[in-house]
């Protein structure tokens, strides 16, 4: 058997966002952690991965010994939380299903938003700090090298990371196909709402130029400008501001349209006509429809976007199928390794290695040396056998003694690396 | 030897084209590098069959309608290679404005290709001047054709909320609008040097200035297309959709007085007839 590859974790589908939080671990408190899976019976290499998306221990067990509900107890001991207040949301996962997710994680095929960019670096992050806290070993390190390696395929053979999923997402690659540069747009959030705020987060960070907040109670705006390291305007001034900002995101609770299109077309004139994108996310809608037939205006609601993104959907859909398919043959390859890290094919390998080089060599000799007696030849041949008995004989102890304590692959790579067995 | 090198660059410039529409069908951004690379050999075999037509003739190698239409096919390819390399993402042009490169080149090739002797009312050094300016002032309109063209498409699609596969191959509306006003800028200035190094060179052949003979009056219409479009894009900010309209209108008008006014119209430019 061999070393068994886990992972034990919850993410955003399977777990509620009050659950995550009260798993999710602070980067100080991971040094802890590490030593605390280490002293789990039969782990012998760790790694963990903590977003506001999800949650995930990795571990390498010793064959035979893999006891996912040991995780599950350091993960309710650790955050002092019952096990069976987070039970019902936990996926484990073992062997090529593990590695599987693993490679779908950092390709951002697990992602909430498919194909987005972040977690390749949140991975990547999670993987210094095992390795900071030396917790990983040559199988969590082979692995994480793999799956970056992994993602970067899937980003340029596939173009998942192109196709817009999420509603802001969306909007964003809208705006950029209106503005080109976003780096030179002005962008004004009107009202508040997780929605919004979302959309908000998401154009900063596509590098906006300014963003300006204005919420019907004043407090809440400064609030928010503060976050987003923005501008709050009063309520009753931001129609002034339609002149200068380019986005519009609109999110009040009111039950008229609060944006008519006498107002955006008179901004339109002070503006020169440069274009507008209004982006309506209220239900009922704060922009009247009439703005989207204005020159140079573009309006979208929520009904709109949510449009864009099933077009989008299917498209991905197709590339997601690519994507899939790259992982398949990499897990493939990546078991194939892990199998051969193994002991007993290894001692074989070697032993066929040594022979078939014996054999050559012997052949050869022989070849040459016309004139020996039948004796003789039986005499060179024992002698070959012994020497290569003999030569392989401290590998051979060293390969066995390691598989009984348990740290053969290091050795077994070592073994292999020398003898060019791969 | 000058008409098999003219083949030749036609032939590449048509490879390059059906590659542009192939890039259309699988966007692979590496197709824009190789039609890039095909357009730009195409041209440097086109440029040298001015030189080739210039040794030959013993003149100025753009005085006929042959040699005006394979001039106009290589200031657009000409300028459509600086867009390449300069302009990030703008590249998708290809696929708009190779086929008008072929589709004149080969026209060029469907008239008398002979070398004429030039009719001694011609020579005169304002004869290079003027057939320059006038020829890649209207290469460049024909690049702002293509480029309204594909605006409108965009703008269509982002206005009536059909973002697809198409959407995402055009560049943004803001790049296209930008990249129009720039080239008119370029343009403007020398459709009016044509113009006016036109009628000093009228003035020299004719006697006259300004005879309103077809040709003139159809360039001043032209003319005063663009001017009121470059007027009030400064003035009042026209944009978008408008100026793309415009800037179609106007390219018409470009070919109506390049072709037109030779097939349908008789008057003092009759040398750059059909036949």
């Amino acid at each position: 058997m061999r070393d068994l590859i886990t992972v034990v974790g919850l993410n955003h589908k399977t777990a509620p966002v009050e659950v995550r939080e009260k798993l999710s671990f602070q980067e100080s408190q991971l040094s802890d952690s590490f030593s605390l899976l280490k002293q789990l019976q039969g782990v012998k290499e760790s790694a963990i991965l903590s977003t506001c998306n999800r949650v995930e221990v990795y571990t390498v067990f010793k064959s035979d010994t893999s006891n996912t509900e040991d995780i599950l107890t350091f993960l309710s001991e650790f955050h002092q939380v019952p096990v069976e207040t987070f039970k019902d949301c936990i996926y484990a996962l073992s062997d090529a299903h593990a590695i599987r997710h693993i490679f779908r994680v950092a390709s951002s095929l697990d992602s909430m938003v498919v194909g987005e960019p972040q977690i390749l670096g949140q991975f990547k992050d999670a993987y210094g700090l095992a390795t900071q806290n030396k917790a990983t070993g040559l199988i969590l390190n082979r692995l994480f090298h793999k799956a970056f390696s992994v993602a970067k395929r899937v980003r340029t053979e596939t173009r998942i990371a192109n196709s817009a999923v999420s509603i802001s997402f969306a909007a964003v690659e809208l705006a950029k196909k209106i503005f080109d540069d976003l780096s030179a747009c002005r962008v004004l959030l009107i009202g508040a709402g997780e929605m919004c705020e979302l959309a908000a987060k998401h154009f900063i960070n596509a590098g906006i130029y300014e963003i300006y907040i204005t919420n019907r109670t004043f407090n809440r705006a400064i609030a928010l400008a503060e976050d987003f390291g923005g501008q709050a305007v009063p309520f009753t001034d931001y129609a002034a501001l339609f002149e200068k900002v380019d986005i519009i995101l609109t999110s009040t609770g009111a039950t008229e349209p609060i944006v008519t299109a006498d107002v955006v077309a008179a901004a339109m004139k002070k503006r020169k006509n440069r274009p507008m994108f209004f982006i309506d996310i209220a239900v009922p809608r704060d922009v009247e429809e009439k703005v989207n037939d204005l020159a140079n205006v573009y309006l979208y609601d929520i009904d709109d976007l949510k449009e864009v993104v099933t077009a989008n959907q299917q498209e991905r859909e197709k590339e997601a199928r690519k994507a899939e398919a790259i992982i398949d043959e990499e897990v493939a390859q990546f078991l194939h390794w892990l199998d051969n890290l193994e002991v007993v094919p290894t001692i074989k390998q070697l032993r066929d290695h040594a022979e078939a080089i014996r054999q050559a060599e012997l052949q050869k000799t022989l070849g040459k040396l016309k004139n020996l007696s039948e004796k003789d030849k039986q005499a060179i041949e024992r002698l070959t056998q012994a020497i290569v008995n003999k030569l392989l004989h401290g590998p051979s102890v060293m390969l066995k003694q390691t598989e009984q304590n348990g740290a053969g692959s290091a050795v077994v790579e070592t073994i292999r690396k020398m003898f060019n067995l791969d | 030897m000058y008409l098999y090198i003219t083949i030749l660059a036609l032939a590449l410039y048509a490879i390059g084209m059906t590659l542009a529409f192939v890039y259309v069908a699988s966007p692979k951004p590496h197709y824009l590098k190789w039609i890039g690379k095909i357009l730009l050999i195409g041209f440097i075999f086109h440029t040298f069959t001015f030189l080739l037509r210039y040794y030959q003739a013993g003149r100025f190698p753009i005085t006929n309608l042959h040699e005006s239409l394979t001039f106009f096919a290589w200031g657009l390819t000409l300028f459509l290679l600086i867009l390449h390399y300069k302009y990030k993402g703008i590249s998708v042009l290809f696929s708009f404005a190779t086929p008008i490169v072929v589709l004149f080149l080969l026209l060029s090739l469907s008239v008398p290709t002979g070398l004429f002797p030039l009719a001694p009312i011609l020579k005169s050094i304002w004869l290079p001047i003027h057939v320059i300016l006038a020829f890649l002032g209207d290469a460049i309109f024909a690049l702002t054709f293509c480029i309204s063209i594909m605006y409108l498409i965009q703008e269509h699609r982002i206005k009536k909320k059909k973002i697809g596969k198409m959407t995402s191959l055009l560049p943004s509306l803001t790049l296209l609008d930008q990249l129009n006003y720039r080239l008119l800028t370029i343009g403007f200035p020398l459709l009016t040097l044509g113009i006016i190094t036109g009628s000093i060179w009228a003035e020299y052949a004719w006697g006259s200035y300004w005879s309103w003979d077809p040709k003139e009056t159809w360039s001043l219409i032209t003319w005063l297309v663009y001017a009121a479009l470059l007027h009030q894009r400064l003035t009042v900010g026209w944009r978008g959709k408008k100026a793309a309209w415009v800037a179609i209108i106007g390219f018409g008008l470009i070919l109506f007085t390049f072709l037109g006014v030779n097939l349908l119209l008789s008057g003092l430019h009759s040398y750059g007839r059909w036949s």
